[in-house]
């Protein structure tokens, strides 16, 4: 069989119009490649976000094991946006008891680790600690200490994956893969609403590629008429069969909280 | 006594910021928020008394409370009475005034002031071994021999901090004499001490005005602190001193003498993925060594820490940590780290009760002297916890300065209720 060569000029020209209309394609679906979708929607969701300023709020964790067990940890936030930096948040622990009174700083970075510190009160000791320990489980609870700062786009890859109904809403699905070797995960895969882009629910994979755990988010509350904040989040650990859920609580927003509130110093009087 | 009248003075000051406030309609007690811990204790003494009178078992309990109040500017008033009870030597029972003190803090342009006024616990250093540039409080020494508890100080200090760091200066007055096992208690030197004989360089004695001042700051990975102290030291130099002279040879005992000192001091660490890199380094003049000399010298504390997160591929964090202790003084150093090496492990499990286990050894370069120390803490529930830690001196040279507590291996069990 003989297959007939075009003319290298009209294979030429063909290319450039096939890459025109693929740069003037209207659909914006086929407009971008998965990547760049992905990484649109993120910063889009991430922009939603900034503005808020600061805020304080209660949380309560109710960590349940296989056999039902449950205990209860509580404590209270206070974050505090930065101008082209990650925000900054102190917590203060209220339970168990043996812990009340112990705070922790973190001074989140975009494209550096974070930044913590810990207040420890029967020493008044203030201690640096790495953030390496990220996978690390926070205060023995399913969530880890990665899963409870915010989410920086700068620190993961993604991708869109599909939209699909999610409960009521119309979602969009995300893969992110965490850029941080010290991350306990291998990816994450985030459903956001389409409207509002809220995480829904987010499933963690970890560095086995198993399904470590499922986050689902719920009773979504809107304050200064932008801003929407989660009011409990279930994570179930499919692994270990344990579950934590985390209620949120007392939100205030628009404080009179500034930088000067979450320094080393500001730390040893923390209550 | 003096702290009743300090107390006094920081109720009326904080009285009308109260009553102005906008809960000035709720009682007082609705405003106070309270925490606290009871410990009970029982510590054993496996090995035989080495001094006449001392016994095996040190067990009571200890209770510690903190009362908070504050206002609606954030000016606040904290007071933590302590109390430990031992049934097994009444110089360990004893009580103290941890805090007592006034807090207020405000702006100072992009910057912040803080002033706290009263009786106040400090801590600055790093390291594991013991603490090294901390000075602002006296040891509680009765209370553990690693030195970390301390006894509250009445002091003034002021903060000014902003994004370059801060900058601390305190005066200090009211010494604190440090606490030590009694006759009937262990981990004691042969002799006895006589706190009545304590005596001071300065002619002011305890009132002398002890001044002190620190910068510390952040930059990235690195959190370093540059103190300065001069007034009365916490380590008192034991002189003995003949009590009675007619019995031969004549019974001595140590008295506590506080010398003026100036120190410097700086404290490092840079934490850096999985490592903290740590240093504490001090120059102290006016202090006398080993010998009853006056000499000036350097020490330092360095070492590393290295943590394994999810170690074993559980969700537990394993921490190596290893550190060299050194004193220029050598063998006339006045405490157990003239050359000494510390290696430890730190296994915290992360689990819902809290579970941690530590193993170490410090090790002398100087002499064949050797502790050996294991610890276990877990939370039993929401407000009960256990703390059980063995202490072994495996083995302690004639020569080194912890030859007198040589046969005072202990374990000790602590069951602490916290509200």
């Amino acid at each position: 069989m003989r297959i007939a060569l075009p003319h290298p000029a009209l294979a030429l020209s063909a290319v450039l119009l096939a890459a025109l209309a693929w740069t003037f394609e209207p659909s914006a679906g086929h407009a971008q490649s998965a990547e760049e979708e992905g990484l649109r929607i993120a910063t889009e969701a991430r922009e939603r976000q900034k503005g808020y300023g600061n805020f304080t709020a209660s949380l309560n964790m109710i960590l349940r094991n296989k056999r039902g067990q449950e205990s209860k940890r509580e404590l209270r936030l206070k974050v505090i946006e930065v101008d082209d930096d990650g925000d900054r948040t102190m917590f203060v622990f209220d339970r168990p008891r043996d812990v009340k009174g112990t705070a922790f700083l973190v001074h989140a970075h975009k494209n550096d680790p974070d930044d913590q510190w810990l207040y420890l009160p029967a020493l008044k000791r203030v201690k640096r600690i790495s953030a390496s320990k990220q996978s690390g489980s926070f205060m023995g609870s399913e969530f880890s200490y990665e899963d409870m700062g915010a989410v920086e786009v700068e620190k993961y890859t993604h991708r869109y994956l599909r939209d699909e109904p999610c409960g009521e809403f119309e979602c969009a699905v995300l893969e992110r893969i965490p850029l941080s070797e010290d991350s306990g995960y291998s990816r994450q895969v985030v459903w956001l609403d389409r409207g509002e882009l809220r995480s829904m629910q987010i499933e963690f994979f970890d560095r086995r590629e198993a399904h470590l755990k499922t986050m689902v988010i719920e009773g979504y509350q809107q304050f200064l008429d932008r801003f929407w904040r989660a009011g409990t989040v279930t994570m179930t650990n499919h692994l270990t069969g344990k579950s934590t859920v985390l209620s949120w609580s007392d939100y205030e927003f628009g404080t009179d909280l500034d930088l000067s509130d979450f320094t080393k110093t500001a730390l040893k009087r923390a209550r | 006594m003096r702290l009743p009248l300090l107390l006094s003075a920081a109720l009326s000051l904080l009285a009308p910021a109260l009553a102005g406030g906008a809960h000035a309609q709720d009682g007082i007690a609705d405003l106070i928020e309270l925490s606290g811990r009871l410990s009970t204790e029982a510590r054993l003494y496996p090995g035989s008394p080495v001094h006449p009178g001392q016994r095996s078992h040190a067990s009571g309990f200890a209770a510690e409370a903190t009362a908070y109040i504050e206002d609606d500017d954030g000016t606040s008033f904290t007071f933590t009475p302590f109390y430990r009870y031992d049934a097994g030597d009444p110089d360990r029972t004893h009580a103290d005034v941890r805090d007592a003190y006034l807090l207020m803090y405000g702006d100072l342009g992009d910057d912040e002031w803080e002033l706290r006024l009263g009786v106040d616990r400090v801590f600055w250093g790093v390291v594991e071994s013991r603490p090294l540039v901390d000075i602002v409080n006296q040891t509680d020494l009765v209370e553990h021999p690693n030195e970390k508890t301390k006894l509250g100080q009445p002091m003034v200090h002021v903060t000014w901090s902003g994004d370059w760091g801060a900058l601390e200066l305190f005066g200090l007055t009211g010494h604190r004499t440090r606490t030590f096992p009694g006759r009937h208690g262990r981990l004691r030197p042969a002799p006895l001490i006589d706190h009545d004989r304590t005596s001071y360089e300065s002619s002011a004695e305890e009132w002398h005005v002890d001044l002190a001042g620190r910068f510390s700051g952040s930059f990235g990975p690195l959190d370093v602190g540059l103190s300065v102290f001069d007034g009365t030291s916490r380590e008192p130099t034991m002189l003995p001193t003949v009590v009675g002279s007619t019995i031969v040879p004549p019974p001595f005992v140590l008295a506590p003498y506080y010398e003026r000192i100036r120190q410097y001091g700086v404290d490092a660490q840079i934490t850096t993925g999985q490592w903290l890199l740590k240093l504490e380094a001090i120059h102290r003049a006016g202090a006398q060594n080993r010998r009853y000399e006056e000499e000036d010298y350097a020490a330092f504390i360095t070492g590393v820490e290295y943590t394994i997160n999810q170690v074993w591929e559980s969700d537990a964090d394993l921490s190596l940590i290893a550190e060299w202790a050194h004193d220029e003084r050598g063998e006339w150093a006045t405490n157990a780290f003239e050359s000494d090496v510390l290696l430890a492990a730190r296994l915290g499990l992360n689990d819902e009760y809290d579970t941690q286990f530590t193993v170490s050894s410090l090790e002398s370069l100087e002499y064949s002297s050797r502790a050996i120390s294991a610890e276990f803490k877990h939370r039993l529930s929401d407000s009960w916890s256990l703390h059980v830690e063995g202490l072994a001196y495996a083995e302690i040279d004639e020569k080194d300065v912890m030859y007198d507590v040589r046969r005072d291996s202990f374990i000790e069990v602590n069951l602490d209720y916290s509200f």
